[in-house]
């Protein structure tokens, strides 16, 4: 022991020793293994949570689409016309009489926002594509008050290239919905799918959570919100947090699933459905959820299955490609190895009392 | 040191075996629940409600148990049985393997008889640490990460917290599953079949 060792073994010989010293010489206990799990737990639980460093890593900041400047979009110098009075809530012209500049106030239902509009699905179209070719002159005339609003089969109903979205099937779904059958006319697409700021989420899954939040915004615009609640009701805003008192880890499922995942009606054939249910059938299981066959799979993760490790992300990918936050037992590969360790070991303990009794 | 023949040793305390005790009916119902949840199917074995009430309840009652266990490690005599001895104990492990694997069956003496200050022979040390010491701290760690999902880990490289927490839990859960089929297992291996299951009642150990 007295030469020093050579070069390679020094290192892991002072680990031996030093773990040698603290478990056997220094009788210091096993203890320290559980402090140190505690610490490390302590440590994610808390200071990583919040990190910077963390959050840039888990989540790489997307180009944001409105960043880009509004002008490369096409029409946008058009748009810009009616925009740059709809586009925020203060207009102003000069009034031809006496030469002064009025400001004045626009509507709040007839403000556009630029950067809504240029992240919608519709943001290549010109304002007149739906409105009125009347309106390009200002004041307005009276008349176009009267102006049918097209709802979303006027344009993409019965159109082929839109086919797979199943507007008909969505209207059909809608019809029969709570909304439609309480408020009939009142209620139209355009209380959930405001065409001006409406934007495609079901199919980029990337970013789950966006889409969770996007949904569920679209809900809580009239269901978190009195005002716009009493434009079609009566009755006072029920509170939802105290109607959802009976879902354990209630933020927890707020931030993790839409709305629509237990009040809606769930039609295989829809990419998204649109049979809002009256509130008495709203899906209220755990098991429901909770379980393989998950009603989840047919709405929010139907387009997450498809995904692949590139997309996801290593851990993602290799541990939870078919999984959701309800359980790791939709991992078939890792189910089938711990299967397969667990048959092993009973074939093994059946061997060895085999071998036991023989010898005896 | 050789003729343990006819002895009886007094090895578990009273605290042990009610430690113990607790502890194994709890494993077994966190077990039966867990893969109920697990793989409910709506249902499996136990009610996904009751299941998911029974498993909360018996986890923290486990974790109680542990607190119990690693204080008493802690202060009193019985934790120098779990102090793992590192100079040659690859080599000393090697040889239970082997006694356990052939020496058994040519009926050779064990090769690390059990003592007042030798209760575990190097793989039950070995076992029993990684167990108590690693799978089950683990396990109450991200159980109570489960309890409490607003206080999970939010993400981790492009994966969920709640989703990485859950993996380990249930993951552990495994490894502490196959860990009681094969410790049940190798206490059929005393001086009879019974006499470790005995043991683990009266506290006495029957030797070989």
């Amino acid at each position: 022991m007295g030469q020093i060792a050579p070069t390679p073994f020094v290192i892991p010989d002072l680990i031996i020793q030093t773990i040698h010293f603290m478990t056997y010489e220094a009788n210091v206990r096993p203890a320290w293994i559980v402090l140190v799990l505690l610490l490390l737990f302590i440590l994610a639980y808390t200071v990583l949570n919040d990190s910077p460093l963390i959050q840039s890593i888990s989540n790489p900041p997307k180009q944001n689409i409105s960043r880009k400047g509004f002008s490369n979009f096409k029409n946008s110098a058009e748009n810009e016309m009616c925009l740059k009075c709809h586009g925020q809530s203060k207009y102003s012209y000069t009034n031809k009489e006496n030469g002064k500049i009025i400001v004045k106030r626009m509507y709040a239902e007839a403000i556009v926002n630029r950067d809504d509009f240029y992240a919608s699905n519709h943001r290549e179209f010109k304002c007149t594509d739906c409105h009125s070719e009347d309106y390009i002159s200002f004041p307005h005339s009276g008349d176009l008050r009267m102006e049918a609003i097209a709802t979303c089969v006027d344009c993409h109903g019965g159109d082929e290239k839109y086919a797979k979205f199943q507007f008909e099937t969505i209207d059909t779904a809608f019809m029969a919905s709570v909304h439609s059958q309480k408020h009939s006319e009142e209620f139209t697409c355009w209380m959930c799918h405001d065409p001006h700021t409406y934007k495609i989420n079901a199919r980029t899954t990337e970013n789950l959570k966006e889409t969770i939040t996007y949904d569920n915004l679209i809900c809580l615009n009239c269901h978190g919100d009195n005002n716009n609640y009493q434009l079609l009701s009566n009755k006072p805003n029920p509170n939802l947090l105290q109607k959802h008192d009976w879902l354990p880890n209630q933020s927890s499922h707020f931030t993790n699933v839409r709305c629509i995942e237990c009040h809606t009606r769930n039609e295989d054939t829809l990419i998204v459905a649109h049979f809002i249910t009256p509130k008495n059938q709203a899906v209220k299981k755990c098991e429901s959820c909770h379980s393989k066959n998950s009603i989840l799979y047919a709405s929010l993760y139907k387009h997450q299955i498809k995904q692949n490790i590139e997309k996801v992300g290593i851990i993602k990918g290799l541990f939870f490609s078919e999984t959701a936050s309800i359980g790791p037992d939709r991992n078939n590969s890792l189910n089938l190895l711990s299967f397969l360790i667990m048959g092993l070991t009973v074939i093994a303990i059946c061997i060895h009392v085999f071998l036991r009794i023989k010898n005896k | 040191m050789n003729n343990h023949s006819s002895e009886r040793l007094y090895l578990y305390p009273l605290w042990i075996r009610i430690w113990h005790m607790i502890n194994a009916v709890l494993c077994l119902i966190l077990i039966i629940t867990g893969l109920s949840i697990q793989f409910s199917n709506p249902s499996v074995v136990v009610k996904f409600k009751t299941a998911i009430s029974v498993h909360n309840i018996a986890g923290v009652l486990l974790a109680i148990n542990y607190i119990a266990f690693f204080i008493g490690n802690l202060f009193t005599t019985n934790g120098h049985h779990y102090i793992m001895p590192v100079r040659g104990f690859f080599k000393r492990l090697i040889i239970q393997i082997r006694y356990y694997t052939i020496g058994i069956f040519k009926k050779e003496n064990p090769p690390f008889p059990i003592t007042p200050d030798q209760k575990f022979n190097p793989l039950q040390q070995f076992t029993y640490v990684a167990t108590m010491y690693l799978l089950v701290p683990l396990i109450v760690l991200s159980g109570f990460g489960l309890l409490y999902p607003e206080m999970t880990l939010k993400s981790l490289l492009g994966a969920s917290g709640l989703e990485l927490t859950d993996f380990l839990h249930v993951t552990v859960g495994f490894f502490i599953t196959l860990f009681m089929c094969i410790h049940i297992y190798f206490c059929t291996i005393g001086k009879t079949p019974a006499s470790n299951f005995k043991s683990m009642i009266n506290g006495f150990h029957e030797s070989h």
